[in-house]
């Protein structure tokens, strides 16, 4: 082993502690930390670790409800859907390594959510995924898309999970700091949960899956930090994915949970052998001695240090009940995998880690889990309130409606994803009754009648302009996007991407956005039972210049329950001579919307007012449309407005169906066409049901009214009497299908 | 009909194989360890989709190595049949029970889509159930798919009514722009000369039940069991 460096305050620094941070753990220790265990601090202290600045703010999320099994906390949260099964979802960042390197770095966070997910005992039946770009006619940042959807679809496809779903949005903030969000969902029986606990004084410890390197090493703390000139010299902190060893991983570790001998597992993800060895202790009161040189390894010379921070992927801490270590080692052996004992639960309190017999850091494990909260001061950006002062109705209006909505549907952002999703496998599992391309995927409960549905969303413009209504918007529209496939939302995971939380207008925006996604759960009685928070998403353009933060991107991941997976609902007309109804309220901005930003080029105004208990209604009243088997599509309005609704719903599907409505008179046509507002739904009733549907709409209290009617091979859009769009299906279509396409091929 | 469905490290479509047969066709099934040489109660051996051994040599190279497929000539000699889907196709072809290669896609990227299969070859215990000309939808999904066998190779093919499904359009007819990965000819799944071992690259075990999307993938078991029930060619005993 080479001399270890000599511990300094400067050193500190360099590993991403504040000199107040160092003098903390001093204090707390009563002397120096050794050099290995400076390192086990300045991982468990990061912001990706710890939560330093984000944790005042989380407290606020309500975290609790008649579905939850598990809340925030453990590798995942997990809700009870019935029938003695229960679903397990979590969503993560993976935004710093898919920059640096995007291929692996994208490819390793689908494999760590998978983990998230297998560890608490359930088996991945979906992935969705939520990523974001700079404009993809630069080809810097086609590259990174290119790098990012092949990272996705070979890690998935190979492990075998189904990418169902995602969304995938551009904005020039996001050049230099792309987001890769990865949720995953895993079903098990709900009295078969695992947990990341080390229970049980003297049972053992298990190292299992795939062996260790040097890569990785510090990969949390680089997520803690802004990239600057040098980020490219970071690739070395990417780990490097194995998905095939994964996909053993995952069949060993059921098959191990099988035998009744795990006592508690955790992934070994950010900060790997040091975070394991630290939380799953800490949450049971516990201690832990692991001797290091057991740690099954694949590069020779790793030091203490190394072994205990590299974030080599595909690997676990098992905590084996004591006298069944054969049975745990049989089950890896047979799967061709590692498993190593490699230490003991011991009654604490600290974490012992030796290495060659020799100690080299002794910790209070709750030390570990001290990380310092912050309270920093935060205040709303200088220019936001002018910048909201904008009207939108000082624009030029288009001067053909019609063109302006070929090119809306051809923008990068609304057209279709095709391009990606038809590089994931979507159907491996046989579970997926609606595949990507609806406002939610569904995916069946096999042995049951049961489905579930599942979206996510996020609108960086929008939380921009107004953070707190921004991502309550989020969430309404994510549980929107479940009720339209006619899923009752029960829970949700939350992305939390920003800048850097030591500028008081980022950490302003984070405040309001949490503030805004809890009032929104509340008002949805959706709680929020595990997630992730990215913060730094900021780079420095060149020396010396400010930084550039992405824009504020709060993801929400929202789960929901069909009691019946027949009663589904899709987002496509199917049938011609039907009528259409569009509920929710009128009120509409083009403030932040997205023909303002692509046609105009303006992230600027107000956004439409929200109203939780209308949104809430809404919801009710489109699932009750689709369990009585009244609507025959339903389809959120979102970005482009009620006209980018109606040409989605006649053209997305497998037969395009035209339509004729009539909107509403009176205000300037782009607004009417291309505002958007939360709380609104379009849906499309048999003629023979009419009756019902109107019955049903006025039970449940909604502002709602008929707009027109399906058929023909045109669409066709009237205010008043004017006719403001008619144009053929096949221009629409072209424009959807390669609005995307046409800058990847 | 006895339905033994081989899991190999990395192999992912066995459970869905595992339930369609199990659960649809109701049929009796279990799955095969990679490991095993014993065949001897089974009817069908399938070979499901996935990424044996990651597929990170060629795909399906260091399965069809493997002691199980070891077996499958004595298997087929002594009247089993063998259903190769994805990369079960991928294993025969490296085995060498199927003729030709299947080569990176094209379009050198991963293809999950429906796609349309011409019936070429009703004759087959597989396909029995089909009538020639018929058009089926079935999924894929694979990044190396791309069918290759020399010219001699395809003449011997052609000879033998080897050639099972071709990718097609909705009404049957067979254009480069149906054609998903660049196979050869546009083919999609073949048989060995006897026509009891059957490789192709769609999924049916995908299409079999409508709430996926469609049965047409059903039509390849209910031929099986067809065969089986009406005149008991491959019946090992």
């Amino acid at each position: 082993m080479g001399a270890e460096p000599k511990v300094t305050l400067d050193l500190a620094r360099g590993l991403g502690l504040t000199a107040d941070e160092y003098d903390r753990i001093i204090h707390r220790l009563g002397r120096e930390p050794s050099y290995t265990e400076l390192g086990l601090f300045s991982a468990l202290w990061s912001e990706h670790c710890a939560y330093k600045h984000s944790k005042v703010f989380l407290a606020r999320l309500p975290q609790r409800g008649p579905h939850v099994l598990q809340g925030p906390g453990e590798n995942a949260g997990a809700l009870d859907i019935g029938d003695g099964w229960a679903v397990v979802f979590k969503i993560e960042s993976h935004n710093h390594p898919s920059f640096i390197e995007p291929f692996q770095g994208a490819a390793t966070g689908v494999g760590g959510i998978l983990r998230d997910i297998f560890t608490m005992g359930a088996r991945p039946i979906a992935i969705l995924d939520s990523l974001r770009f700079g404009d993809p006619a630069d080809a810097k940042t086609r590259r990174l898309i290119q790098g990012v959807v092949s990272g996705i679809s070979w890690y998935g496809n190979c492990f075998g999970c189904p990418t169902v779903g995602g969304e995938i949005a551009f904005a020039p903030e996001y050049a230099g700091n792309p987001l890769v969000n990865v949720m995953c969902v895993g079903l098990v029986r709900a009295d078969r949960i695992f947990r990341a606990r080390a229970e049980g004084v003297g049972n053992p410890v298990f190292y299992v899956g795939n062996k260790t390197g040097r890569d990785g090493i510090h990969g949390a703390t680089m997520a803690s930090a802004t990239f600057d000139e040098h980020a490219e010299e970071r690739r070395p902190t990417v780990q490097v994915g194995d998905p095939f060893t994964e996909k053993l991983l995952l069949e060993a570790c059921l098959e191990a949970m099988a035998t009744g001998a795990v006592v508690g597992i955790q992934d070994m993800g950010a900060a790997g052998l040091a975070c394991c060895t630290s939380e799953m202790p800490g949450r049971s009161g516990t201690g832990m001695a692991v001797e290091l040189s057991a740690v099954p390894q694949r590069e020779e010379g790793m030091t203490p240090y190394e072994l205990l921070l590299s974030e080599s992927q595909e690997r676990m801490l098992l905590v084996g009940a004591r006298g069944r270590e054969e049975e745990l080692r049989r089950v890896f052996a047979k799967w061709e995998l590692d498993a190593v004992r490699i230490g003991e639960v011991t009654a604490g309190p600290d974490l012992v880690v030796r290495h060659r017999g020799e100690e080299v850091a002794r910790v209070p494990v709750e030390a570990l889990a001290e990380a310092p909260r912050y309270e920093k001061p935060y205040a709303p950006p200088a220019g936001l309130a002018a910048l909201q002062a904008f009207d939108p109705m000082t624009l030029p209006e288009p001067p053909d409606c019609a063109e302006a909505l070929v090119a809306l549907l051809g923008s990068p952002a609304i057209a279709s994803k095709e391009w990606a999703y038809r590089q994931y496998d979507q159907q491996v599992g046989i579970n997926t009754l609606v595949l990507p391309g609806s406002d939610a995927s569904v995916l069946r409960v096999k042995g049951t009648r049961r489905a579930i549905a599942v979206a996510v969303d996020g609108n960086g413009r929008h939380v921009f302009l107004d953070p707190r209504r921004g991502a309550a918007m989020a969430v309404c529209e994510a549980a929107r996007n479940v009720s339209c496939a006619g899923g009752r939302p029960l829970g949700v995971t939350d992305c939390l991407n920003f800048g850097s939380p030591e500028r008081p207008e980022i950490l302003w925006q984070l405040a309001e956005a949490v503030e805004g996604i809890a009032e929104a759960c509340r008002a949805l009685e959706v709680p929020v039972v595990g997630g992730n928070v990215s913060l730094y998403n900021e780079t420095v353009p060149a020396v010396g210049a400010t930084p550039q933060a992405i824009l504020p991107t709060p993801i929400v991941g929202v789960v929901g329950l069909l009691e019946d997976a027949g009663l589904l609902a899709t987002q496509w007309f199917k049938a011609a001579g039907e009528r259409i109804a569009l509920l929710g309220p009128e009120a509409v901005s083009l403030g932040g919307s997205e023909y303002l930003w692509a046609r105009h080029g303006r992230v600027a105004g107000r956004l439409a007012p929200l109203d939780l208990e209308i949104e809430r209604r809404v919801q009710g009243a489109v699932r009750a449309a689709i369990d009585a088997g009244l609507a025959t599509a339903a389809h959120d309005c979102a970005e482009g407005g009620v006209a980018v609704t109606l040409a989605e719903a006649c053209v997305t599907g497998r037969t395009p169906i035209g339509c004729e409505a009539t909107l509403s008179a009176g205000g300037r046509r782009d607004q009417t066409l291309f505002g958007e507002g939360p709380s609104r739904v379009v849906v499309s009733v048999g003629s023979a049901r009419q009756r019902e549907f109107e019955a049903l709409m006025a039970e449940s209290a909604i502002p709602w009214r008929w707009i027109g009617t399906t058929g023909g091979d045109r669409l066709r859009l009237r205010m008043g009497t004017e006719t403001v769009v008619d144009v053929g299906l096949d221009r629409l279509e072209h424009a959807w299908r390669n609005g995307f396409e046409r800058h990847m091929a | 009909m006895r339905f033994g469905v081989v899991v190999f490290p990395g192999t992912w479509s066995d459970c869905d194989f595992h339930y369609v047969i199990s659960e649809v066709i109701r049929q009796p099934v279990k799955y095969v360890w990679h490991r095993e040489r014993n065949l001897a109660d089974l009817d069908c051996v399938v070979l499901p989709g996935g990424f044996s051994y990651g597929d990170y040599l060629r795909a399906g190279a260091v399965a069809g190595r493997s002691p199980v497929v070891e077996a499958l000539p004595e298997f087929v000699a002594g009247g089993g049949v063998v259903l190769g889907s994805c990369n079960g196709f991928q294993i025969l072809c490296e085995a060498g029970l199927l003729p030709g290669a299947l080569m990176r896609n094209e379009c050198l990227q991963y293809r999950c889509q429906s796609t349309h299969l011409l019936v070429e070859n009703a004759e087959t215990p597989f396909t029995r159930a089909l009538r020639p000309g018929q058009v089926l939808t079935m999924p894929i999904s694979h990044g190396e798919g791309k069918y290759h066998a020399d010219p001699e190779t395809l003449r011997t093919l052609r000879a033998h009514k080897q050639v099972v499904f071709r990718y097609a359009t909705a009404a049957g007819e067979v254009t480069r722009a149906a054609n998903p990965n660049g196979s050869v000819e546009n083919i999609a799944g073949i048989v060995n000369e006897d026509g009891t071992v059957l490789g192709l690259m769609p999924h049916p075990e995908r299409a079999a039940e409508s709430a996926m999307g469609g049965t047409d993938g059903l039509q390849i078991f209910h031929s099986l069991l067809g065969s089986l029930v009406e005149d008991g060619a491959f019946l090992k005993r």
